[in-house]
C-alpha cells in the first residue's frame, strides 16, 4: 500500500463546530432568565466527578437495557453511520465475506447530523454510528445509544487503556460502544518560510505572521486558545480547555479576537488549507495530519509539530444504537473493526491514530514509517499532551456550575472572534 | 362537454399546478414560519415545539447578526447597481447598434456561462485570485480572501440576469420615439434620459430582483473566496440547517430576506417591473 493518504475528507470536523450555534436562542432565553440550565439541564451541582464522562444530575436513559451475552449468527445486513472514508473496501470487503452481514453505509458530514441520524435510537433502522467525542454525550444522554458488552470484543484488551474506557464512551462503567481512532490537531508550517520546527503555538498569534496564518472555521478553536493560555497564563487556572469558567473563557476569546487581523482565512474544508498551503496563501497554521499527508504526498515542503503546549485532538467510537436492527453483526462489526490489522489499514489509509497498541508493525508493513508518522508507538506522554474534544458543558467536572457551556462558545465565536 | 363550459376546462387546467404550488411551495414556507418560533434543545438538539420569540429576539438584539444582514443587503445593492451600470451599455448595444449577426454572437457569450457549473466559475475565480494567480503576478493585486473578491465574483455571476431582461426593455422601446426626441431638438444625454432610461427603467428593475436575490440567498461563493468577515445570511442559514441541525433558529434567519425580497418585488412592482419578467 503506497501513500494513499485516505478519501477526501469533507466538511467534518468544522462542521461539528455546530450544535450550538444554534443554541444561540436558548442561550438568549437562559441568560434573560436567569436559572441556567444549559447543558440540557444538567444544572444538579452536588453530584460528584464520578469518573467517565457521567454529566452530573443527567442519567443515561438506557443505561439499564440489558446487554448481549453471546453473539450469535448474522442477520446479513448491517446499517453504519459514518464519517466518509471511514467504510472503505479496502476493509469492508473481507468482513462481509467473513460474516455475511452486508455493510450498508449512510454517509454523515457532522456530528450534527450523526446526532439527528441517531435520534429515536437509530429509528430501528440504523446499527451503529462512528460520532466522535463531542458527539457522543449528547448521544448517550438522549437515550440513543445500548450498553455494549465489552467482553465480547477480545480485541479490546490490547487498546491504550485511554481508549478502553474513556469519559466520552463510557460512563459509570457501561460501555455504549467500542472506541475507534484518534488524532491531534497539528500545527502546520511551511518548511521554506521555517528553518526550524516552531516549538510554540507563538506563532499564529504572532503579528510577524500577518496574513499567513490559517486556523479552522470552528467554535472548538477557543479550546486551542485555552491551550496556548494554560500554560503562558497560569494565573488563569485553566486545568481542562473545555471547562472554563467565564474569565478564563474570555482570555481565551479575546486572544482569538486579537488573533483575527493575522489570518487569512478561517478553514472550512481540508481541501481549502490544502489549497491555501500550496498557493502561498497561508505559511502556518492549525490542521489535522490528513492535509499534512495529502501535501507531503504532493512533495509540498509542509512541515507538522505538537508544540510544547500539546494541543486539541478528536476521538471516535463506534456506538450502538438503542434500536439496532442487527446486534449480531453489530457485534462482529465491532470486534473486526478493533482487530491490529483492521486498525492498522484504517489508519493509514485515514491519515489517523489506531487505539490498538498492537497496530503499530501492522501499520510499518503498510507503509514504512507510518506508525511513527502518525504517533501508533507514541509514549503515555505523547498521548497527555492532546486535550480531545468533548463537548462544553455548564457543569465543570468538579460539579460546580460555573462553566461556560458550548452554545456560548459558538456564539463567541461568531459575534466576538469572526 | 368540456368545452361547453370554460369554467371546467379552466378548472382541470388549473387544478394540478395549483395544487402543487400550494401543497409544495406555500405549505413549505408556512412550516418554515411555524417552525422559526421553536427551539432546540442545545444539548441533544431536539426540536421543542413551544411557542417564542426568541430566534428574532436573538437576531434583533445581536449586533452581529444585524451587522450580518446589514452586510448582505449591502452587497446585494451593490452588486445590483453595478450589474446595471454593466449591463445597460452592453444591452444598448446588443439591442440597437449591433447587427443581427454580432447580436447573436453576444447573446451566445452572455449564455454559455450559465451552462457551466457554478463551482467551476467560482473555483476558476479563486485561481485567478490566489497568490501566484493572474492578478497577483500581472497587476499585482491582492483580492483573494477579501469582500472585493465576494463582490467580483457576484457581480460576474449574475451579470446575465441583468442584461437580458434589459436588452428585451431596449429592444420594445420603438425608433420613433427616439426619433421624434430628437426632431424635438434633444441631444444624445437628454433623449438617453428622459426617453431610453424611463422606458428600460422596468427591464432594469426586473433584472434587479434577480440579482439582488441571487446574492441576498447566496452563501458559497462568501464560503469559498471570501474572507475572514465573509459571513452573509445564507451561511447562517447553512450552517444551521446543514451543520447545526438548529432548523428553528435557521427558519427563523430564513424570514429576513423573504421579508426583505417581499418589500423589494412591492417596490418593484410599483415601477413596472413585472411587464417584463
Amino acid at each position: 500500500m503506497k501513500r494513499t493518504s485516505g478519501r477526501s475528507r469533507p466538511i467534518r470536523r468544522p462542521a461539528t463546530i455546530a450544535i450550538g450555534f444554534a443554541a444561540l436562542a436558548v442561550l438568549a432565553a437562559c441568560s434573560s432568565g436567569g436559572s441556567s440550565s444549559a447543558g440540557g439541564g444538567a444544572t444538579g451541582n452536588g453530584a460528584t466527578a464520578n469518573g467517565g464522562g457521567a454529566v452530573p444530575g443527567q442519567t443515561v436513559p438506557t443505561a439499564n437495557l440489558p446487554v448481549l451475552q453471546k453473539v450469535g449468527k448474522g442477520e446479513g445486513q448491517l446499517n453504519l453511520i459514518a464519517w466518509e472514508g471511514y467504510l472503505d473496501p479496502k476493509w469492508v470487503k473481507p468482513f462481509e465475506q467473513q460474516t455475511g452481514c452486508q455493510v450498508n453505509a449512510k454517509y454523515a458530514g457532522s456530528s450534527d447530523e450523526m446526532v439527528s441520524l441517531m435520534k429515536n435510537g437509530g429509528g430501528g433502522q440504523y446499527d451503529m454510528v462512528s460520532s466522535s467525542g463531542d458527539a457522543d454525550l449528547r448521544i448517550l444522554y438522549a437515550g440513543d445509544a445500548h450498553p455494549v458488552n465489552i467482553n465480547l470484543i477480545p480485541s479490546w484488551k490490547d487498546f491504550f487503556p485511554a481508549f478502553q474506557s474513556p469519559p466520552f464512551n463510557t460512563i459509570n462503567g457501561v460501555h455504549y460502544g467500542v472506541s475507534l481512532q484518534w488524532g491531534p490537531n497539528v500545527l502546520m508550517y511551511n518548511t521554506k518560510d521555517f528553518s526550524s520546527a516552531p516549538t510554540s503555538w507563538d506563532v499564529i498569534y504572532d503579528s510577524k505572521y500577518k496574513g499567513e496564518v490559517t486556523v479552522p472555521d470552528n467554535p472548538i478553536q477557543i479550546a486551542d486558545a485555552a491551550v496556548y493560555l494554560k500554560k503562558h497564563q497560569p494565573s488563569l487556572g485553566i486545568t481542562d480547555p473545555y471547562e472554563l469558567t467565564q474569565p478564563q473563557f474570555q482570555a481565551a476569546v479575546s486572544l482569538l479576537a486579537k488573533q483575527k487581523p493575522l489570518i487569512e482565512k478561517y478553514w472550512s474544508l481540508a481541501s481549502q488549507e490544502i489549497f491555501d498551503f500550496k498557493n502561498g496563501n497561508a505559511t502556518v497554521g492549525a490542521g489535522w495530519p490528513y492535509q499534512v499527508s495529502t501535501l507531503k504526498a504532493a512533495n509540498f515542503p509542509i512541515g507538522t509539530t505538537i508544540p510544547s503546549e500539546g494541543a486539541t485532538g478528536w476521538a471516535d467510537t463506534w456506538m450502538l444504537a438503542a434500536k439496532a436492527p442487527h446486534p449480531n453483526c453489530s457485534y462482529l462489526w465491532m470486534q473486526y473493526i478493533s482487530t491490529p490489522k483492521v486498525q492498522a489499514l484504517q489508519a493509514v489509509t485515514y491519515g489517523e491514530t489506531p487505539d490498538n497498541k498492537l497496530a503499530c508493525p501492522e501499520m510499518d508493513k503498510l507503509q514504512a514509517g507510518s506508525c511513527d508518522l502518525y504517533h501508533a508507538n507514541a509514549p503515555q506522554s505523547y498521548f497527555d499532551s492532546i486535550s480531545l474534544w468533548k463537548t462544553p458543558l455548564a457543569t465543570c467536572d468538579d460539579g460546580k456550575n460555573n462553566c461556560v457551556p458550548y452554545a456560548q462558545w459558538v456564539s463567541a465565536w461568531n459575534t466576538q472572534v469572526k | 362537454m368540456l368545452w361547453r363550459r370554460p369554467w371546467a376546462r379552466a378548472t382541470l387546467l388549473l387544478t394540478p399546478p395549483l395544487a402543487w404550488f400550494l401543497l409544495l411551495y406555500v405549505a413549505a414556507l408556512v412550516v418554515l414560519l411555524i417552525t422559526a418560533f421553536w427551539q432546540i434543545n442545545p444539548f441533544t438538539t431536539n426540536i421543542e415545539q413551544t411557542f417564542s420569540l426568541n430566534n428574532f429576539s436573538t437576531i434583533l438584539s445581536s449586533p452581529a447578526y444585524r451587522g450580518i444582514i446589514g452586510r448582505t443587503v449591502g452587497m446585494a445593492a451593490a452588486v445590483t447597481v453595478t450589474d446595471a451600470v454593466v449591463a445597460f451599455p452592453f444591452a444598448y448595444y446588443m439591442a440597437r447598434i449591433a447587427a443581427p449577426r454580432t447580436r447573436t454572437a453576444l447573446f451566445v457569450a452572455i449564455l454559455l456561462p450559465l451552462w457551466a457549473s457554478y463551482l467551476a466559475k467560482v473555483y476558476s475565480w479563486l485561481l485567478i485570485f490566489t497568490k501566484g494567480g493572474v492578478l497577483d503576478s500581472v497587476l499585482n493585486v491582492h483580492l483573494i480572501y477579501t469582500s472585493w473578491a465576494v463582490y467580483v465574483v457576484f457581480c460576474y455571476l449574475w451579470l446575465p440576469f441583468m442584461i437580458i431582461p434589459v436588452y428585451a426593455a431596449l429592444e420594445r422601446i420603438p425608433p420613433s420615439q427616439i426619433e421624434a426626441s430628437q426632431d424635438l431638438g434633444a441631444r444624445t444625454w437628454r433623449t438617453t434620459r428622459s426617453v431610453l432610461l424611463p422606458l428600460a427603467l422596468p427591464g432594469v428593475v426586473a433584472g434587479s430582483i434577480f440579482t439582488f436575490s441571487l446574492t441576498l440567498g447566496d452563501y458559497i461563493t462568501p464560503l469559498l473566496v471570501g474572507g475572514t468577515s465573509a459571513t452573509f445570511m445564507g451561511n447562517i442559514i447553512y450552517s444551521n440547517i446543514g451543520v447545526a441541525n438548529n432548523v428553528p433558529f435557521a427558519a427563523a434567519m430564513a424570514m429576513f430576506p423573504i421579508v426583505i425580497m417581499a418589500g423589494y418585488l412591492l417596490g418593484a412592482r410599483a415601477l413596472g417591473a413585472f411587464e417584463e419578467v
